[in-house]
């Protein structure tokens, strides 16, 4: 046991009883589960991910590369160890890097917008006193801290502030900020994402005894952000420094002072520079020794070295640890000149203490990086940072630059402050220059840089070797910096090696990496919030869904909506039912909801000039009472939507549009209105919520609708195809009837107040029972459309296709200009070889082609590339036609009718047959239905 | 994440609107009269600088109004 007898920052009053790997590991509340498992002994994690070295827990920060766990009791899928705090029953598993996928879901994940005025990151020294000056001003100031504490190094140090212990001055922070009423403090709370214009992304989660446990995801929109986000110390690559028991120096120290934990009993610390003097010496007050300090300057200040001999370690100075050896855990290092690595001397010891610097914690900064070769890291802009995060390490420094920083923001939004006094420090030791040592001479294969990534001194040289300058280009050749780390630990001392191998200067030669959010994972649980299930998106059904539920009909999404598909009878399948409804619309009486179709109501004095410019066909003067199929290209001569468009009125048309295009189709004729043509005088409402519809489609529709609606003259001669009228159902409901058909049968659209809507689908079901009345749903919808040839946008088409090339001259008005019109003269619309729309008939009367199939020459050769002729866009079984049938998009389509083509699936070679796309009753005798009499 | 300053509704969200490419390329008058690499210009060619940056926005989940902003495609920041 390395428990200390007391001190650290924990409950010893209470123990905690968890598991790691199935093995019983206790602890103190206030420790987590790094420190447990180091108080126990347990320093070794498991093995590294790609080369299966032995590893330990090397860091007491989130940076951690090697002990990462996934929690097995409230499911967090890879953390590491140094983040999860100590609870009762906590299960954990050690991983080798990798993660298993858990579908989570008992969490509580909400999310919190807030605006605030300022947003000061991390709560160490810097932070807490940029929070209290702009929060004294009166400023909604958020205060967000990873830890569960606030106070950062000042936990870990024995500084003085106004002559008291720091962690007193934290304590007064702490409850000044909680009592202003504009300021509120985040623990145990991670910014993500810093992003533009002060966009920041907070996850928080609960303190460990809260039971169920909940996590938050904070959308912040800061005026002003300040960055005090502290530093992390970096390793230095000597060969073997990945064996378990290579820590860093200052995390050893926190170890000691913020869980009484002592990690090693014989410690060797390595340095380049004064801070890890300062846990050699509280190792040895801890009880531990430490045979000897290793320094790589070749004078480090006198003083440090002076007290290093009062308490009995011997310095040497120039030098570094060159190797390590044991079993698993180092039992012994060699140490060595920097400028004679070939003599080294060798010291047993179970701990080696590594500070190699420290890099300003940047990953969160928005500005350019420059290297400062004060502090040998990368440092953001002066104004972006304060503390440890620009590089200043001493406590009077962090305090001063917090106080101005808070100040400066506070005012910048409109709150006057002035920066507080800056107080007293005591203790506070100065700072000289790091050596800066990146790598030692040694073998490079054994020398990693990132721990977590695998990656080596020998991987950089390899980079560098096959011509690589760029961090950029380095970074994702080796992969250094990838792991869920994001290269904490080894981004920039893997520039400083690639610099050192380039023969540079230093690092700021070549330049950093950039940091990309999200900094730390973020479970998609938590980004998901509430959204999920049934909440993930608004479900939009008809006013008859209910019926349909009850009918049994099996559902699509279409967009938002819910479409009834197909209407199965027990014991049928979708291929089936959907047989079954086709014959009942080719023979008899069928009926669909078609409420989900987009309606816009579009009004005004220039509504026909207007429908004239976005339509390629006429809409201006279509007679009142007329309906009209239209269509709609992109200015780049694309098909873009369709539908039928009704004329109420001289200046009042009911457009309709696809269901997943309603709202695309409104947008663009905004768009239109307000941007290019805004001396037209029209409006545009969406109306798709205001009607229900249902199409009654089959010979036997005009009977139906004879008795649904009796005062309507229903025959061929009253009743023109392409009108409507409008009239009373015989329950009384308003209605307005259509003769529009998408089928190629007789065919009516029931257009009722939505709140109509399942009283009218009642009267045409019950009306329509002794002719068998069927209902039908969008499956049926497609196979009869595509027996006739009729196109789906977004289904025949993909933003790629012509009218024109959907063989619809037709449709294109040559006595006008629309939008498009101009592109279908240009060369590449105009030349041959375009896709064209056909149909396909597969040999095998029985073969389904799938959608999207590739279409090839029997003849081409099958080694790639094969030149594609085209691909599948449609594809169903027909009733009608006792067969399968098929729509394609094929080159020069319309010359190759009759030709075979060949869809290669797989080991299968299916045939088809090129034809026209019209399958079934070209003619059109059966538009206008069964003639009485 | 950016905030843009819809002119009828002030700093929103970017999620509250959509982007419209940039701005003062009108629909020509005549599109008949146009050769074909006219058109082709008016239809595919658009500026990218780094920097300054004419351009339009629909705030397509508020006013849901057209309006054009300069912005600095470098910076993000929106040209008052």
């Amino acid at each position: 046991m390395t428990r200390l007898p007391s001190g650290g920052r924990i409950d010893r009053s209470r123990t905690i009883e968890c598991t790691v790997d199935g093995v019983p590991l206790r602890g103190h509340p206030g420790d987590t589960l790094a420190s447990a498992l180091l108080a126990a002994g347990r320093l070794e994690v498991a093995p590294s991910t790609y080369l299966g070295r032995p590893r330990g827990i090397v860091t007491a920060d989130s940076g951690e590369p090697n002990a990462l766990v996934q929690v097995l009791d409230a499911p967090e899928p890879m953390v590491p160890a140094t983040e999860v705090e100590l609870r009762d029953g906590l299960a954990a598993l050690s991983l080798s890097g990798v993660g298993r996928a858990d579908p989570g879901g008992e969490q509580r994940c909400e999310k919190r917008y807030r605006h605030a005025d300022v947003v000061v990151i991390g709560a160490g020294p810097a932070g807490l006193a940029a929070a209290l000056a702009a929060g004294r001003g009166g400023a909604r100031v958020f205060l967000v801290e990873r830890h569960r504490e606030l106070g950062g190094a000042l936990l870990d140090g024995d500084e003085r502030i106004d002559g008291a212990p720091g962690v007193e001055w934290v304590a007064r922070a702490a409850s000044e900020l909680a009592a202003l009423p504009e300021t509120r403090v985040l623990t145990r709370a991670t910014v993500a994402g810093h992003y533009d214009h002060g966009y920041l992304l907070v996850a928080e989660h609960s303190a460990p005894e809260q039971r169920p446990a909940w996590q938050r995801l904070w959308h912040l929109r800061a005026q002003r952000v300040v960055l005090a986000t502290g530093a992390r110390e970096r390793p230095i690559a000597f060969p073997g420094n990945d064996r378990p028991g290579v820590m860093l120096a200052g995390a050893v120290r926190r170890y000691l002072r913020r869980f009484g934990v002592r990690a090693g009993e014989r410690v060797v610390v390595c340095t380049t520079g004064d801070s890890a003097y300062a846990t050699a010496f509280d190792l040895v007050a801890a009880g531990a020794s430490v045979p000897l300090l290793v320094d790589a300057r070749s004078e480090p200040p006198p003083a440090l070295q002076a007290r290093a001999r009062d308490v009995g370690i011997r310095v040497r100075t120039g030098a570094s640890v060159v190797g390590t050896s044991g079993a698993h855990r180092v039992s012994e290092v060699r140490v060595a000149d920097i400028n004679d690595p070939g003599r080294a001397e060798v010291v047993e010891c179970d701990l080696v203490a590594v500070g190699g610097g420290w890099n300003p914690a940047v990953e969160l900064a928005r500005g350019p990086l420059t290297w400062d070769p004060e502090v040998s890291a990368f440092v953001p802009e002066q104004d972006a940072a304060v503390g440890a995060a620009r590089g200043a390490f001493g406590l009077a420094d962090c305090l001063a630059q917090g106080f101005a920083a808070g100040a400066a923001a506070s005012t910048a939004t409109g709150f006057g402050a002035s920066a507080p006094q800056a107080p007293v420090v005591e203790g506070d030791p100065a700072q000289s220059r790091d050596h800066p040592l990146w790598s030692v001479v040694g073998d490079e294969v054994e020398s990693f840089v990132d721990l977590q990534r695998d990656v080596t001194v020998a991987d950089v040289r390899r980079a560098v070797d096959a011509g690589l300058r760029s961090p950029e280009h380095v970074k994702r050749y080796t992969t250094l910096g990838t792991g869920s780390d994001q290269g904490a630990t080894s981004n920039v001392l893997g520039l400083g090696v690639l610099a050192a191998l380039l023969g540079l200067d230093s690092p700021g030669a070549s330049g950093a990496t950039t940091a990309r959010p999200p900094a730390r994972p973020l479970r998609f649980e938590l980004l998901a919030g509430r959204d999920r299930g049934a909440l993930h998106d608004p479900v939009r059904t008809t006013p008859m869904h209910d019926w349909h539920v009850r009918a049994g009909a099996v559902f699509e999404n279409v967009g938002q909506w819910k479409r009834p598909r197909h209407y199965p009878k027990p014991g049928e399948d979708m291929a089936a039912a959907v047989l079954r409804e086709c014959a009942a619309a080719r023979t008899g009486v069928a009926m669909m909801d078609a409420t989900t179709l987009g309606k816009i109501d579009v009004v005004g004095p220039d509504a026909g000039e207007f429908l004239n410019r976005v339509y390629t066909n006429g809409f201006a003067k279509l007679a009142v009472g007329k309906a009209r199929y239209g269509m709609m290209c992109t200015a780049d001569g694309m098909v873009f939507d369709d539908g039928v468009t009704m004329r109420l009125a001289p200046d009042h048309y009911l457009m309709s549009t696809t269901t997943g295009n309603a709202a695309a189709v409104l947008d663009w004729l905004e768009e239109w209105l307000q941007t290019e043509w805004p001396e037209l005088s029209v409006h545009c409402t969406s109306v798709t919520e205001q009607w229900a519809t249902i199409a009654v489609a089959g010979p036997d529709s005009r009977a139906v609708l004879a008795r649904v609606a009796p005062e309507l003259d229903v025959s061929a001669a009253g009743f023109g195809f392409m009108e409507f009228r409008n009239t009373l159902l015989r329950n009384g409901i308003p209605a307005r009837i259509s003769r529009i058909s998408f089928s190629g049968e007789l065919a009516f659209e029931i257009n009722v107040a939505s709140w109509y809507g399942q009283a009218a689908w009642d009267a045409v079901f019950a009306d329509g029972a002794d002719f068998g009345i069927t209902p039908y749903g969008t499956e049926t919808m497609h196979v009869l459309r595509a027996e006739k040839g009729f196109v789906i946008v977004g289904q025949d088409t993909d933003g790629t296709v012509t009218p024109l090339d959907l063989g619809m001259d037709w449709v294109i008005s040559k006595r006008k200009d629309f939008i498009g019109k101009r592109s279908f003269a240009r060369p590449d619309t105009a030349r041959a070889g375009r896709k064209q729309l056909v149909g396909l008939l597969p040999v095998d009367r029985d073969v389904l082609l799938p959608e999207g199939a590739q279409l090839v020459e029997p003849a081409a050769s099958r080694t790639p590339p094969v030149p594609m002729q085209g691909h599948v866009t449609s594809s169903y079984r027909s009733a009608a036609l006792g067969r399968t049938f098929a729509l394609a998009l094929i080159r020069d389509g319309r010359r190759r009718v009759g030709e075979v083509l060949h869809a290669p699936l797989g080991d299968r070679e299916l045939a088809v047959e090129v034809t026209d796309p019209v399958f079934y009753d070209p003619e059109g005798a059966r538009r206008d239905g069964h003639q009485p009499g | 994440m950016l905030q843009i300053p819809c002119p009828w509704c002030g700093n929103r969200d970017e999620v509250e609107f959509r982007y419209g490419g940039q701005a003062q390329v009108a629909y020509p008058e005549d599109p008949v009269a146009l050769s074909d690499a006219e058109w082709a210009e008016y239809l595919f060619v658009r500026a990218n600088p780094r920097g300054r940056h004419a351009e339009r926005w629909v705030h397509s989940d508020g006013c849901r109004r057209w309006f054009d902003v300069v912005r600095d495609t470098a910076t993000n920041e929106f040209a008052s």
